[in-house]
């Protein structure tokens, strides 16, 4: 009998042990670094560079989640309601990045949006732009980059919830006299607010802690924190500041996953 | 109402262009005959593949990925699989506890984790190491195979089991005969996905890899930062076309639970 609940317990301590020691405690190590090393934070505090990256990093991302969502919806909408073919095709399309490196995309980007990329070309063939547009290292290049990787992150968790929306609700309220667009935002939009919440959460925590894309497709305004982390261990050996930088980047991560949770757990609309 | 759906249809073709064009020029661009990496190429030749080919910068790191990857995907289908059963079958009360810690890993942004390894990894003296960075490769994959094979056990009907045991099984028999093999697609899933995420792995590659142990993406990465060598072009294309491999496999294997 003491076997059976010992089991369990062998089967989980060598992933428990090797998450402890190579990733809770190195984190932690980190993240003490900015109380070990006097004047972390005060040095975080009074250097106007630094806030400047974190409220960045902030905007950026509080940018990036509506825009994603939005593009993201009627997508996941057409793949939960939409054809056989499409739903394949779109989720090969969605799933694809998934697969692909980070670095792969972001380098087929930088040929994209090139001063004589073909991004560009299309602009000036088409009459939209006079001149080539400048949309490598700024914000445009940031967030057509980002984007790129964030849908997925949205489009996946909507379509899962999509999904089980029965179309039977949608027709009840159409039959009770509801317009098509009174039945969307009354009945059928309330249900796929669990979708939005963690989609949006995924795409706001994955923004705050990207380090390639800015790095390759934003321009020196658009550093974020994560650079600014990497920078100061890299070049500068300031461990104190890594460390506090590391801790405000995970505070605001967690915040974001403690109001999605909050959101999701106290509208459980699944019947 | 048509309006509405001629709407989706437009944003779902500018969404699957957007998603699909970049990768497509990567790899049209892979062939070109020109110096620059222009679109369209001026023709189509091998060349950034011979390029590639006679360059040991590219191959080495190549060599070192693959060194880092296999034992990164063993190890870590192995230490998931084994926590994804003791987390849905074992009937342990700290469960959602213990499965939100190790999948703690995907929410902490990468350069945290990273930075975290390199400053124990100084302690131990494993910067720099094969094992240090299968050792970081280990932590980020674990969560993915947690994730994978627990949604695979979940669905699955545990009477099967309780079968097995009931008509005299012992457990290892019950587990090797019925178990295993239901799970065998969620198994070689998991160890394709974490194959290929150590492979795209670039933050603890940078911070615990050194001058001579530089993976494929560390060596893309530092093409792309300073010295822009068209070969990245062939590079890049390959994984592409591994990465598309890969998700083909996976879904077959998937079709196949």
């Amino acid at each position: 009998m003491r076997g059976r609940r010992l089991g369990p317990w062998l089967l989980l301590a060598p992933a428990l042990l090797a998450l402890f020691f190579a990733f809770a405690l190195p984190v932690g190590m980190l993240l003490s670094r900015a109380f070990t090393e006097p004047g972390s934070f005060s040095t975080l505090w009074q250097t106007p560079v630094y806030l400047q990256v974190l409220g960045n990093t902030l905007l950026i991302s509080a940018v990036a989640t509506p825009v994603a969502l939005l593009l993201g919806f009627p997508v996941a909408h057409a793949m939960a309601h939409g054809g056989a073919r499409l739903r394949r095709l779109m989720l090969f399309l969605v799933l694809l990045p998934f697969w692909t490196s980070l670095l792969v995309r972001s380098f087929a980007t930088i040929i994209l949006l090139q001063r004589r990329g073909p991004v560009n070309a299309l602009l000036l063939n088409l009459g939209l732009a006079e001149a080539p547009l400048p949309l490598l290292h700024n914000l445009t290049g940031l967030m057509l980059g980002a984007i790129q990787l964030l849908l997925p992150f949205v489009i996946l968790p909507l379509y899962a919830v999509m999904r089980r929306i029965d179309p039977g609700f949608m027709r009840a309220a159409l039959s009770l006299g509801a317009s098509p667009a009174q039945a969307f935002w009354r009945v059928y939009l309330p249900l796929c607010l669990p979708g939005v919440t963690t989609g949006g959460a995924l795409v706001f925590i994955s923004m705050l802690g990207y380090f390639v894309t800015p790095a390759l497709l934003g321009g020196p305004r658009q550093t974020m924190v994560a650079q600014l982390i990497q920078e100061q261990v890299a070049q500068f050996g300031q461990w104190g500041l890594a460390g506090a930088l590391s801790l405000l980047l995970l505070v605001a991560v967690f915040l974001i996953l403690g109001i999605a949770w909050r959101a999701a757990s106290s509208r459980s609309v699944t019947p | 109402m048509s309006f509405w759906r001629g709407l989706r249809g437009l944003v779902c073709a500018l969404v699957g262009i957007y998603l699909l064009a970049p990768l497509l020029v990567v790899l049209v661009i892979s062939f070109s005959a020109g110096s620059f990496l222009r679109f369209p190429p001026p023709g189509l030749s091998l060349q950034w593949y011979h390029n590639l080919l006679a360059d040991p910068a590219w191959l080495d790191s190549l060599a070192v990925s693959l060194q880092v990857l296999l034992p990164t995907g063993l190890i870590a289908t192995a230490l998931g699989t084994a926590a994804a059963l003791a987390l849905v079958r074992g009937k342990i009360r700290s469960a959602p506890f213990l499965a939100a810690f190790l999948l703690s890993p995907l929410v902490v942004p990468g350069v945290i984790t990273a930075a975290g390894l390199f400053l124990m990894f100084r302690l131990l003296g494993l910067n720099g190491t094969l094992a240090g960075l299968v050792i970081g490769h280990v932590v980020l994959t674990v969560p993915y195979v947690v994730a994978t094979v627990g949604a695979a056990l979940r669905v699955m009907d545990p009477a099967l089991e309780r079968a097995a045991a009931g008509l005299g099984a012992p457990p290892w028999i019950a587990f090797r005969r019925i178990t295993l093999p239901l799970l065998a697609p969620a198994l070689a899933s998991s160890l394709l996905f974490a194959m290929v995420l150590s492979f795209d792995e670039l933050m603890v590659a940078l911070f615990n890899g050194s001058a001579t142990l530089r993976t494929v993406p560390v060596q893309m990465w530092s093409n792309l930062r300073g010295d822009f060598d068209p070969s990245i072009a062939a590079i890049a294309a390959l994984c592409f076309l591994v990465a598309l491999l890969a998700l083909v496999a996976e879904a077959w294997l998937r079709r196949r639970a």
